[in-house]
């Protein structure tokens, strides 16, 4: 099988990994199951960024350097996700995002 | 140039993909918090895994190994946080489901239709011997600017998350020598001082 229907793969699995992260962030309310969703759309990207550095451009390290900065993201969204929670919470009892309306025009 | 790739590869890849995306939708199936936790860490194992068919075997493994305690202290908050986390009953917390899988699949069909249509560029060079000697190099070299701002924002992150889960303690409520007649609380009611 040649190396580019192989990444063609690849990428569809990724693809899908984000059309279903998409679809839980935007579908969920409870907030940490939205976090979820967003985890699930940043492993599509993390993904994606490993078959670019292995079928595209192998002897440059970028593509690995995407890989790290999508597992960064996941560390910051998910920290800084049950920080908001918690402090929602213990403010409000609020864990759902459809009892946080506040910004709502 | 890479022109053939081993079809044991091919076919561990095809089905660690599948397996990926098939416990990413488990996720939004069950009812059960604990168990759509264990089906996400399911998921990223199942991409750690392909990681190591692409030689990539460090960044699997801090894939794995992070995502293995991230989503125990998911099911920690999990339990903490929301109703039924044991699955021991039927439950729908979902809004507006219809037009989020319609987007969900025209996100997945745009993407799609593109990575199925585009010409994709022939490889350029081979794999190092040691792709975690490349990733280490280019962290300690030419991309050590990503590796600084990582650190930045990780560190702020650090202190976002500890101001925004502290709660409010004695000397949020009375001032910075707890002199004050009332505390400032933003829900008035308790005990007078």
């Amino acid at each position: 099988m040649t190396a580019e229907l192989v990444l063609q793969i690849v990428l569809t699995v990724a693809a899908a990994l984000i059309g279903v992260g998409v679809f839980g962030a935007l579908s969920q309310q409870s907030i940490v199951m939205i976090m979820m969703g967003l985890e699930l759309a940043l492993n599509g990207v993390l993904l994606a960024g490993a078959a670019a550095w292995y079928f595209l451009a192998p002897e440059v390290p970028d593509g690995q350097m995407l890989v790290v900065v999508a597992l960064v993201v996941m560390a910051v969204e998910m920290a800084m996700g049950f920080a908001a929670t918690i402090a929602i919470y213990r403010a409000r009892q609020v864990d759902m995002v459809d009892m946080a309306t506040d910004l709502r025009g | 140039m890479l022109t053939d790739v081993s079809g044991w590869t091919v076919a561990a890849v095809i089905a660690l993909g599948g397996l990926s995306v098939a416990t990413g939708i488990v996720v939004f199936v069950v009812d059960s918090m604990a168990r759509a936790t264990f089906a996400l860490l399911a998921s990223f194992l199942a991409v750690a895994s392909i990681l190591v068919a692409l030689e990539l075997p460090y960044l699997a493994f801090v894939t794995a190994l992070m995502m293995t305690i991230e989503m125990a202290i998911m099911a920690v908050f999990m339990v903490m946080f929301m109703m039924n986390p044991a699955g021991l009953m039927p439950m729908t917390m979902v809004h507006n489901p219809r037009g989020s899988a319609v987007l969900g699949a025209g996100v997945f069909t745009v993407l799609t239709v593109g990575i199925w249509t585009i010409e994709w560029p022939t490889r350029r060079g081979e794999p190092p011997a040691d792709s975690t000697v490349q990733l280490g190099e280019a962290i300690m070299g030419s991309h050590m600017l990503v590796m600084l701002v990582i650190g930045v924002a990780l560190f702020a992150t650090i202190i976002a998350g500890t101001v925004l889960a502290t709660a409010r303690g004695r000397y949020d409520r009375f001032g910075a020598d707890l002199d004050a007649a009332a505390p400032d609380d933003p829900v008035p009611g308790g005990l007078p001082r």
